[in-house]
């Protein structure tokens, strides 16, 4: 292990990429229906543009920005609007979306539109643009990315760090853009670069993916301000503060921003989004999906239009297995699972994953040993172990000065239990409780005692 | 692919990948690295060792399946407590009393606690607290081994009774050094052939012991290692300056339960702090309390009480040394 090129703690699940790390970059074809979420994003939903019975086309905007922390939305297909009305959403929840059928006759290209050179543009127009591309985080996050590009007045951006770890078992997605599309993923970090005024652009890639290190390594040859950093593989590297600690040796501070410390943190898909934007106009219609896990027959790297349904994705890569027990969007240790196929595709959508009764079972529950792997295992260097039994016993409030507010959900807890307690779980229904009550003003001089929870997941709020 | 025919989900919170290290595992993993020192043991004391380990686990067994139901054995901590109660008891001990030394540590130890995790002092420790404090001379009668066929006549002594006196008693290693100023080879400590518990006298045996455990993490090496370090330090620096009248640090390590208790007894993960800082804190307190009850206090060996006295300390440790989080500042902010 190289000293210093990870950051501490953290944890080693297997990381099953093999299934799907020499699959090339598929193309998945048009369906029939397309549902696109107005919430796609961290922040306000977007406004539709567009009516019932509207004819859109494949590129064209239907929905805009509503303020500073929101996005636009584009139609992922040539068709027609058919509803704008509450549909599934990933999360679980009904949420407001456009729901588009598409043309079965339309060779659904996207319009080849003038390049704009992104270095004759002031940074706020920039940022602008960013908003217009409809650009989220592609990581997972979905965070809009053109907020990160507006720099506080009296704040500089030194260092741009590109995310390329891709530290989720399973997930193969970002490896292989980073293998077909290394110069669109460079281009995008010197444009974002140039807006930043950065003055050093770092690659960081687990050493899990040499091939990857080695084509950014060649095509970064020519740039003076960037290099290629390969971590050693390791648990959630992703996450930005990690990353930050794996590359430079720096710790964010606690409630600070990668901002205070003048970085700015992007994935490699986010990059890639940025080039197709200003080199072809091309706003975020398709995302990269990584279709895996024991359950998918034919497992693949897929471009998938956003609003694709589950459904329509899994049957394309042959069906589920009937052993199928869990369906999950995104990683096995982040992801959201889903209790129905028919939701789509959104922004944030970096995995698709089937896990069958085998890794779907549940480990046996028994009390905390106190045997210190979740503290060895928390990234943020919290007490795992005293948060869970705090939130078990509905003492939410004592959990805030052990730093609750400080995890950043990662699960490597959970993974590292040997009790198979859900202690990340535990610890997000706490946030949750807090968050609840933070938000219900005014707040009362001395907060109600909690009545004890009895059952791990249901908070003393939900009783009531 | 029809939605009738999709597969039936379950949906429960991330992370879905599982740890494959499990509790049971953990305990099956200190029982496997106790079975260097139990064989040792039979070695020695024959099949008085085997009988009173068996009672002591018996004792365990039933004790935590009638107060806490026949599925809270699963976890197998029961059964490791009652092996543990029976290597630290002497090999010519009454069954009867190893039996309650058992039930004692399972009812008063941990079930009294809230059960496996709440409790406060190790409960092999308190088991043979209490035998120590009940029984005094039972609990220091020491008989030579014999070997592999031994039985000793004390075992069969019926509660409350007059013990039948074994035709040979001889005192341990540390009884010799502190009331006779007679030092044992370290040879025969190494290997065991000695007089003492069942399980502390081989000190090969419970290293290899020490080897399989720390090679499976099955327990925070900074315990046993801190609590021996500071122990042999201490040690060595008094005989530095007292060399005729106290052990240096061979012999303190390889003597009585030191080593024993430091791999087996410190190392219990629910009664030591969890943090790092706080393991180093906890084992040196052992190791140098150890050392102060052998040369200056009242009984030839300290192992048992200078283990449930850090055991007391150990939640105040944990709450002091929370660990630093990420990205903050001093330790001290975190409370």
């Amino acid at each position: 292990m190289t000293l210093g090129h990870t950051f501490r703690h953290g944890i080693h699940p297997a990381e099953h990429k093999e299934a799907t790390v020499g699959l090339p970059i598929e193309r998945m074809p048009f369906v029939e229906r397309y549902v696109l979420p107005l919430s796609q994003h961290t922040g306000a939903p977007s406004r539709p543009l567009v009516q019932v019975g509207e004819r859109v086309t494949r590129g064209q905007m239907i929905a805009e920005a509503v303020g500073f922390i929101s996005t636009a939305l584009h139609a992922s297909v040539d068709g027609r609007v058919v509803a704008i009305a509450p549909r599934s959403h990933p999360s679980g929840r009904l949420g407001p979306a456009i729901e588009i059928a598409a043309e079965s006759s339309s060779p659904q290209r996207l319009p080849a539109g003038e390049a704009l050179d992104p270095f004759g543009l002031s940074s706020e127009s920039f940022v602008s643009e960013l908003q217009r591309a409809g650009l989220v985080g592609l990581g997972g996050a979905a965070f809009p990315t053109h907020v990160k590009y507006r720099v506080p007045e009296g704040r500089r951006i030194e260092r741009l760090l590109v995310n390329g770890c891709e530290c989720e078992p399973f997930l193969t997605s970002d490896h292989r853009l980073m293998l077909e599309r290394t110069a669109d993923v460079v281009r995008g970090a010197a444009i974002a670069a140039h807006h930043l005024g950065a003055r050093e652009v770092v690659f960081g890639v687990e050493e899990n993916k040499p091939d990857a290190i080695a084509a950014l390594q060649a095509a970064v040859a020519g740039h003076s301000a960037m290099r290629v950093v390969g971590l050693a593989v390791k648990y959630p590297q992703g996450a930005e503060k990690m990353l930050i600690r794996a590359v430079w040796g720096e710790e964010v501070p606690s409630g600070k921003l990668p901002l205070d410390l003048g970085i700015v943190v992007n994935n490699v898909a986010t990059m890639a989004a940025i080039a197709d934007w200003f080199d072809r106009r091309q706003p975020l219609v398709d995302r990269l999906v990584t279709v895996a896990g024991p359950g998918v027959r034919r497992p693949a790297n897929l471009l998938v239009p956003l609003g694709t349904s589950v459904r329509s994705v899994l049957e394309h890569c042959g069906g589920l297995d009937q052993s199928t027990r869990e369906v999950i969007l995104g990683g096995p240790m982040m992801g959201t699972p889903l209790a129905s196929l028919d939701v789509p595709i959104v922004k944030g959508t970096s995995g698709l994953l089937a896990f069958t009764d085998v890794e779907a079972r549940l480990p046996a529950e028994y009390t905390c040993i106190k045997c210190g792997r979740c503290v060895e295992a928390c990234p943020q260097f919290l007490n795992p172990s005293r948060l869970g039994r705090l939130a078990r016993a509905g003492r939410f409030e004592e959990m805030v000065g052990y730093h609750a507010t400080d995890c950043v959900e990662c699960g490597s807890c959970s993974f590292a239990c040997p009790s198979g307690i859900p202690i990340v779980q535990l610890i997000r229904v706490a946030k949750g409780a807090l968050r609840e009550r933070a938000a219900a003003a005014p707040p009362p001089p001395t907060p109600p005692p909690a009545p004890p929870s009895c059952h791990p997941l249901v908070s003393p709020e939900s009783k009531k | 692919m029809n939605a009738a025919n999709d597969p039936r989900l379950v949906v429960h919170p991330a992370p879905f990948l599982h740890p494959q290290v499990t509790t049971p595992r953990i305990m099956a993993d200190v029982l496997i690295a106790l079975a260097p020192a139990f064989a040792a043991g039979v070695w020695f004391f024959g099949l008085s060792a085997l009988s009173v380990v068996l009672a002591a686990t018996a004792g365990c067994v039933a004790t935590e399946w009638s107060m806490s139901g026949r599925s809270q054995l699963r976890d197998l901590s029961a059964v490791l407590t009652g092996v543990l109660v029976g290597l630290i008891l002497p090999p010519s001990l009454p069954l009867w009393m190893a039996a309650l030394g058992g039930f004692v540590a399972i009812a008063l130890g941990k079930v009294a606690w809230g059960g496996l995790g709440h409790n406060l002092f190790n409960p092999a420790l308190v088991g043979r607290a209490f035998l120590q404090a009940a029984f005094p001379i039972a609990l220091t009668t020491w008989v030579p081994p014999q070997g592999p066929l031994a039985l000793y006549g004390g075992n069969f002594a019926l509660p409350f009774m007059h013990a039948a006196t074994d035709a040979v008693t001889s005192a341990t290693p540390l009884g010799q050094m502190k009331f006779l100023g007679a030092a044992t080879p370290l040879a025969d400590l190494f290997w065991g052939n000695v007089s003492g518990s069942i399980g502390e006298t081989s000190g090969a045996a419970i290293l290899a012991g020490a080897l399989y455990l720390l090679a499976r993490r099955a327990c925070d090496w900074r315990l046993p290692v801190g609590m021996l370090g500071a122990a042999a330090l201490l040690a060595e620096v008094i005989h530095q300056v007292h060399p005729e009248k106290f052990p240096g640090a061979l012999f303190t390590l390889l003597s009585g339960g030191l080593l024993f208790g430091a791999v087996f007894m410190a190392s219990d993960p629910v009664t030591s702090p969890l943090a790092p800082r706080g393991a180093w804190i906890f084992a040196a307190g052992a190791g140098v309390l150890v050392v102060l009850i052998r040369f200056w206090g009242g009984l030839p060996e300290g192992v048992m009480y200078a283990i449930l006295l850090m055991n007391s300390a150990s939640p105040l440790i944990d709450r002091a040394l929370q660990p630093r989080r990420f990205g903050g500042r001093a330790a001290k902010e975190a409370r």
